[in-house]
């Protein structure tokens, strides 16, 4: 069916001369990609699954023991690993909330003739395009509490933003909801320009106020786009890792993903980590699973 | 009981002028159709009585209040787009409810309210549907429905079957005139179809260019259009007209249609209706193809012409006629004429006629 599609070579073409087909340049393209994602994410993805139910340390040369579910039972059994999780859900809820709403709210200021809307939204848009490590650096100093600007813009004095184990995580989610707000006003920016304006019309027609308008006419309309933005940003702060790492080093800020690192590359118990980023990949999956069940409720219409 | 009144409206976008000095008056219960081509202002001002347009200068009155500066939700005016303007995430039952759970009306009311247009309408069993899952013409009553539902002042709709295919258009122009009868309610409806608006309204407003051109009752202005642009809008076929110049022969006066070597043969009056303009180039003359009487056989006061294209309709047929450099489209019955070519004679009824002056205006001749 592909090959039906494909335009037919130019028979002076160089590859015509060099007999080549269309299916053969498609392969070229499509192969190498095909070899690398095996190579480097399937391959692993299989083996690690091997590894988690061994007691496997890739510290030492101890060969690997079958331990059977073992690692899980003892994972699952811990409560360290679950306040790990509670940490991560709660810095996911922070952080989604924070950025639907920043985001939602600057797509609705953005939806209008404005002046200079092109280059706001571009501008806006820059904080997605910074790396996570540098962000990680740059707020580190903005939050420092002797020197950091944000500090001296509130007035808070020294106020411990990231040395505070109450107030850390937040600070981290604060980080993530500046980063990231920017890429959901774009979704839903696109989601609510493509809200017909004559539906507008409709319920100022129909008497609708400003609210009941938003509710009953936006909202259900951008949601299908805010959906996809949500389940994006959700899987994106579950596996939230450099950005924590970098800020700071609380117990209280200790997500899933770094306990998975101290885990692995710290304590080197391979094995045994090897079985948390499944149970990890389990939960993003159900999680998702969940979201685009939602999705797909919203979009049938 | 509502009356609508603009008084000296104008509308600008940019610098072009959309509406020009446009004044009216709408009765109580009254149909108005607002006629004109695309591009005439007609939605414009449509929109403008909405409140979905701001006017530029003039009033706008509901019941002899100004509305031009309130929101069109404080005006109580219901609307139907033309492009149905369904909210495509609810149900129809929803879709007729949104103006009732707008205002916060209570849950029974708009249950019965919903339930009562609904069989108006004949939509009942499709209550439960979206409106992706409805035909044109159910999606139309659907929007017509949220409009009336509520009871409003006065019904607003802009082309509203204008998207329809041309039988359920047929069947909805039946339907929304049976329910403006029904339920009574001031209408303005806007389209550029001259066979709607003629079939709906009691009265038609005739626009060009932003500028109303004649308001008169359907037969008003298919009779006596004002001027030629409404006597070549209104009516299918369009009227003829040709230049022509009028001449006194044989205590009768005759009507030359340019580059013809006779003239037809006019009651004596129209010598003194013409105020002197009776030269080509300062007269045209303009007769419906019905006014145009065909026959076979030399008679008095017919003349010779020739056939040139005959369109035949089922119903009866359009020939175009040559007479010196102009065509006429006559009406005759259905296979009259028997081929192109053909040498017949023709005749015109004088009080069909109408005589415009040089810029188009009618001279006002009724014979």
């Amino acid at each position: 069916m592909a090959t039906a599609v494909m335009t037919r070579l130019d028979p002076q073409s160089r590859a015509a001369a060099r007999g080549w087909s269309d299916l053969t340049i498609r392969n070229l393209f499509v192969i190498p990609t095909i070899l690398f994602l095996i190579v480097f994410n399937i391959f692993p993805l299989i083996y690690s699954l091997g590894y988690s139910f061994t007691d496997f340390r890739a510290s030492t040369n101890a060969p690997a023991n079958f331990v059977g579910l073992q690692n899980y039972r003892e994972l699952l059994n811990d409560p360290f690993i679950w306040s790990n999780f509670a940490i991560t859900a709660k810095y996911v809820i922070v952080s989604v909330v924070g950025q639907v709403i920043v985001g939602f709210g600057m797509a609705m200021l953005l939806n209008r003739d404005i002046p200079l809307k092109g280059l706001l939204t571009t501008l806006l848009l820059l904080p997605m395009m910074l790396s996570m490590a540098v962000v990680g650096l740059f707020w580190k100093l903005l939050y420092d509490p002797s020197f950091g600007i944000i500090n001296y813009a509130l007035g808070l004095g020294t106020f411990e933003w990231l040395s505070n184990p109450n107030m850390a995580l937040y600070a981290v989610a604060l980080t993530d909801i500046w980063m990231w707000s920017p890429f959901v006003m774009l979704l839903s920016l696109a989601g609510l320009s493509a809200v017909p304006k004559h539906l507008y019309e409709a319920a100022a027609i129909d008497r609708a106020g400003p609210l009941y308008t938003f509710f009953r006419i936006t909202l259900p309309l951008v949601a299908p786009i805010l959906m996809i933005a949500i389940i994006f940003r959700t899987m994106e702060a579950f596996k939230t890792f450099d950005l924590a790492y970098i800020l700071t080093s609380q117990p209280t800020t200790e997500l899933i993903s770094i306990r998975l690192y101290k885990m692995a590359f710290q304590e080197w118990q391979t094995g045994r980590s090897c079985a948390l980023a499944y149970i990890v990949l389990i939960m993003i999956l159900a999680i998702t699973n969940i979201y685009v069940k939602y999705l797909n409720k919203v979009k049938e219409r | 009981m509502t009356q609508i009144e603009l008084r000296g409206v104008q509308k600008f976008f940019g610098t072009v002028q959309v509406i020009k000095d446009l004044n009216l008056k709408i009765e109580d219960n009254e149909f108005i159709v607002l006629l004109g081509q695309s591009g005439c202002g007609k939605t414009t001002t449509l929109r403008g009585i909405a409140g979905l347009e701001t006017i530029d200068e003039g009033d706008i009155l509901i019941d002899g209040q100004p509305v031009q500066h309130l929101k069109c939700s404080d005006r109580d005016i219901a609307m139907v787009f033309q492009s149905f303007s369904l909210y495509p995430h609810m149900t129809v039952y929803e879709n007729i409810a949104f103006p009732l759970r707008a205002t916060r009306m209570s849950r029974t009311e708009v249950d019965k309210a919903v339930r009562e247009i609904a069989q108006v309408l004949r939509i009942t069993d499709l209550l439960g549907r979206k409106p992706s899952a409805l035909s044109g013409g159910d999606m139309q009553r659907v929007a017509i429905g949220r409009a009336l539902v509520r009871r409003p002042k006065a019904m607003l709709m802009d082309e509203p079957i204008g998207a329809l295919d041309a039988k359920l258009r047929e069947d909805m122009r039946g339907e929304i005139k049976r329910l403006h009868v029904k339920q009574g309610s001031t209408t303005i409806y806007v389209t550029h179809d001259q066979i709607e608006a003629m079939s709906l309204a009691d009265r038609i407003v005739i626009m060009h260019e932003g500028v109303l051109q004649q308001v008169g009752s359907p037969e008003d202005v298919y009779k006596y259009p004002s001027n030629l642009f409404v006597a070549q809008f209104v009516g299918s076929p369009v009227m003829n007209v040709a230049k022509a110049s009028v001449s006194e022969a044989g205590g009768e006066a005759r009507v030359t249609v340019d580059g013809a070597a006779e003239g037809f043969a006019f009651p004596r009056e129209l010598l003194g209706k013409l105020n002197g303009k009776a030269a080509v180039g300062d007269l045209k003359l303009g007769i419906r193809p019905e006014g145009v009487l065909v026959r076979h056989e030399a008679a008095d006061g017919f003349l010779p012409v020739e056939a040139h294209i005959i369109e035949p309709l089922g119903s009866h047929d359009i020939v175009d006629l040559r007479i010196g450099g102009e065509m006429l489209r006559a009406r005759t019955k259905a296979g009259y004429v028997d081929k192109a070519g053909d040498r017949v004679f023709a005749r015109l009824d004088p009080s069909h006629a109408h005589f415009f002056d040089a810029s188009g205006q009618s001279l006002g001749v009724r014979l």
